[in-house]
């Protein structure tokens, strides 16, 4: 066994101590007496430090150590918190951030030694340095006070002959016996790899020669929160229960020399007792550990009980789900073509398989749903450096952080609300001054609100700041060329607005290395579409702008009307459809050629589809058009509308979305294909292409 | 499973199809299914060799017309037609083919080596083997899709 099946374990811890850390820090920096948030802060610290000294990241390790030191001064009130020693320990995470994205792509640290760093962080304290080990020791002593006895488990182990024999020789030899139990924190989540990183950091020092739980079972995670067991080494005792407290999540190795019995035991009856004394002493333990977590709760969020699953294997399980929604499909498509009268008992059935399918697939939806909270709560930190930065002063508003996105749309939706954010602070709110003087409130505000609504989520950016000047951008665009001033004459401040979302397109006057450059909201704009969502904005001059992002919860299985054209079936999803209508042939109108119509007050147009799919046109007997008016899909794209011309409508459905191979060219027209119920496949119109 | 004459370095499994009156082999290690005709979807604006997609067991595949892409008379397909599912690198992609004969076993020694020169489908030839009395034109299937990706 190497550890480079943990790395991924300490990628993922470093990420979230990190986050732990920037929250702290900033909530640390509004309220600098808070001494739980310094504890806080202190043990994610000091896990950091453990985990990259397990990992062997020398370079990371001393920094954290050195961050830990500054707290472990603030904590013993040696030293108060001011917005310099704030900013550092910023850089610093930022510099951790650093050895963590190195660690990401080469899994090394890298040679980045940030000296000056540790060098500033020493330079803040002002006392000389105590040492962290030190420290976490005091911390530890009254705990092996309070409950020491019953925390001795390895007290009721029993010692078989040959192990007595082992011990007694090592004594002989001059070497130390130590009898430990160690602790996992209860909220950790791999106990075997923390009692691996715990035997593996032994390794070397010493020999264990018996564990309990055996060292197979700990392997399977098959004990609680402890484990105890008997090491010959020649090392200290506090050199062992050092090795062991530097792996993270250990709560606690108890750990003494061990008096090795002298009497000559039956092992087997009195196994049985000494485990059960185990589970008692366990159980006391838990209620211990629950009175103690109760004291804690108000200050320590509550852990989130969760179990990492690779994607690959929900995407199984989601595939198997979609092959049952084929075939329940397909079923109902067999109930409804028959003309015998249909049993009553078989269409119980398939109503039952509709109802487990449909909570089925909700479930494993489910499971594939992540809180935006994970991509969002990076954003308070950065507002924070932005108003540093401009000299703005600014604070962020977030509601709705438990909001749920499907786990592939939370992976891509953060470099897009980002750029909105930078936007909002940037271009956005007005200087300090300015705001002073138009009687605006000093700090300006940027709200970040995620809500459901129906199957979409929307994500609203907003601020409270100037908002956009439409006459501004319509000089800006007319002098790009974008447009004509003929165009900007008649175009409406929607249109003027949506030219934001033109590529290479900035109203900004000067360029920060914040926003600017006019790479941005065309992105943000594309990314967003590649999501199936879309994005609107809303301004008022004076008052602020608001950006609304409209994401699809899910993107596997959607609701879809299943049309015919010329004879082949396809899938429009419902979500973009507005209503449907039959347009007589009479009441098409043509601008510039193209054929629209006049639809209560909007002109819309027409889009033939058996045109766009090139699809030959049938001339059957019974498509009498000209005399029974079109059949026209009304479509949608945020503000924008058009018709589609079908032949026959199919009904609606429930579609599973598959890709349609490797190999074979899709138009940007079709989304993907589907299978239907009696097997045949079917494309997926993406109708924001057409309109 | 006829692996035992698999591990002979020299012998390979081939499926024999029939395109006309030639017969192709297809090294058998390519071949993941051998379907009857079905109902294919039609897809626009893509690639002109490409007949459509096909749902084999609820995974979507796309087939390829052989005649199309060495421009072959079409030709009515028969109760014969066959889509032969291959598989590379995991991705899979369906041929339609007159008929699918038989598996035939060949050496090195019955394969003679090709040179190609001209634009049809020989360009996608390993070379050709004898069997019986007859001729198999080995099909380079790595080359083929090598060329199907380029032309993506």
């Amino acid at each position: 066994m190497d550890l480079s099946q943990y790395l991924e374990i300490f990628i993922d811890e470093t990420k979230e101590h990190l986050q732990n850390l920037n929250e702290q820090v900033l909530i640390l920096e509004a309220e600098p007496e808070n001494i739980d948030t310094v504890n806080e802060i202190f043990r994610a610290a000091h896990s950091l430090k453990g985990m990259a000294g397990t990992m062997g990241y020398k370079r990371m390790q001393r920094l954290t150590h050195d961050m830990e030191n500054v707290f472990s001064e603030i904590r013993n009130g040696k030293m108060n918190v001011d917005a310099d020693m704030v900013d550092i320990v910023f850089k610093c995470l930022d510099a951790i951030e650093g050895y963590l994205n190195c660690i990401i792509e080469t899994s090394d640290e890298g040679t980045e030694d940030n000296e000056e760093l540790i060098e500033l962080l020493n330079a803040t304290m002002e006392n000389s340095h105590s040492d962290g080990s030190e420290e976490q020791q005091k911390e530890a002593a009254p705990k092996v006070a309070a409950g020491s006895e019953e925390r001795k488990k390895y007290k009721n182990i029993t010692i078989l002959d040959y192990e007595k024999n082992a011990m007694l020789e090592a004594k002989q030899k001059g070497l130390n016996v130590f009898a430990t139990t160690v602790y996992i924190q209860e909220s950790c989540l791999l106990k075997a790899a923390r009692a691996f990183l715990v035997f593996k950091g032994l390794e070397g020092k010493g020999e264990i020669i018996k564990s309990v739980p055996s060292v197979q079972d700990i392997e399977d995670e098959k004990f609680e929160f402890d484990f105890s067991m008997f090491i010959i080494t020649e090392k200290s005792i506090e050199e062992i229960k050092k090795i062991i407290e530097n792996v993270s999540e250990i709560e606690e190795a108890v750990i003494e020399q061990f008096e090795i019995p002298t009497e000559v035991q039956d092992s087997t009856p009195k196994n049985d007792k000494a485990e059960k004394e185990e589970k008692k002493t366990g159980k006391e333990n838990d209620e211990k550990a629950e009175k103690k977590s109760n004291s804690k709760a108000v200050s320590k969020p509550v852990v989130n009980r969760s179990v990492r699953v690779d994607i690959e294997k929900l995407d199984d399980l989601m595939n198997l789900v979609s092959e049952l929604i084929i075939a329940k499909n397909g079923l109902v498509s067999v109930s409804g073509g028959s003309a015998i009268q249909q049993d009553q008992t078989f269409n119980d059935q398939i109503e039952y398989l509709e109802r487990i399918t449909t909570n089925l697939h909700e479930s494993v939806m489910k499971v594939r749903m992540v809180p935006i909270e994970s991509v969002v709560n990076r954003f308070p930190r950065m507002i924070r450096d932005l108003s540093k930065k401009l000299n703005k002063e600014m604070e962020l508003i977030m509601t709705g952080e438990d909001t749920e996105l499907d786990r592939t749309v939370i992976d891509e939706i953060g470099d897009p609300l980002m750029h909105m954010l930078r936007n909002a602070a940037d271009h956005g709110l007005e200087p300090t001054i300015e705001r002073l003087k138009i009687g605006k409130p000093q700090v300006g505000t940027i709200r970040l609100d995620a809500y459901q609504d129906g199957n979409n989520v929307t994500i609203e950016v907003s601020d409270d700041g100037a908002g956009v000047d439409v006459e501004k951008i319509k000089r800006k665009a007319i002098e790009k060329g974008t447009i004509t001033e003929e165009q900007a004459e008649y175009m409406s401040e929607k249109e003027a607005v949506d030219l934001l979302f033109q590529p290479a397109f900035s109203t900004a006057e000067k360029i920060s290395d914040v926003s600017g450059r006019g790479v941005g909201l065309d992105v943000v704009k594309n990314k967003i579409e590649g999501l199936g969502g879309d994005v609107e904005v809303v301004t008022k001059l004076g008052e602020g702008t608001t950006f609304i992002v409209r994401l699809p919860l899910t993107l596997a299985i959607i609701q879809a009307l299943m049309v015919d054209v010329c004879g082949e079936k396809y899938a429009l999803p419902l979500n973009s459809i507005v209503t449907l209508e039959e347009i007589m042939p009479e009441d098409i109108r043509y601008v510039h050629t193209k054929e629209v119509i006049n639809l209560r007050g909007q002109v819309i147009p027409l889009i033939r589809l058996n045109e766009v799919l090139d699809i030959e046109p049938v001339e059957s007997e019974d498509s009498n058009e000209e005399l029974d008016g079109l059949i026209v899909v009304i479509v949608k794209k945020g503000d924008k509308q058009a018709g589609l011309v079908i032949d026959r409508l199919l009904g609606q459905q429930e579609i599973v979305i598959k890709p349609l191979g490797k190999y074979i060219r899709v138009p940007k027209l079709i989304s993907g294909a589907t299978i239907l119920g009696n097997g045949e496949v079917a494309l997926i119109i993406d109708s924001n292409t057409l309109v | 499973m006829m692996d035992t004459n698999a591990s002979i370095n020299d012998m390979k499994q081939y499926i024999i199809l029939r395109f006309d009156d030639e017969q192709y082999g297809i090294d058998i290690s390519y071949i993941d299914n051998i379907v009857r005709l079905q109902p294919i979807t039609r897809v626009p604006h893509t690639q002109s060799f490409f007949l459509g997609i096909i749902n084999l067991r609820g995974e979507i595949i796309p087939v390829m017309s052989m005649r199309r892409k060495f421009e072959l008379p079409e030709k009515e397909n028969t109760n014969a037609t066959r889509i032969l599912i291959i598989k590379v690198d995991g991705n899979k992609i369906g041929i339609l083919v007159d008929e699918v004969r038989e598996v035939v076993t060949l050496t090195d020694a019955d394969i003679e080596k090709v040179s190609s020169d001209s634009n049809d489908m020989r360009t996608y030839l390993t070379g050709v083997g004898k069997y019986n009395d007859s001729l198999i034109s080995l099909l380079n299937i790595a080359g083929l899709i090598t060329d199907i990706e380029s032309e993506f």
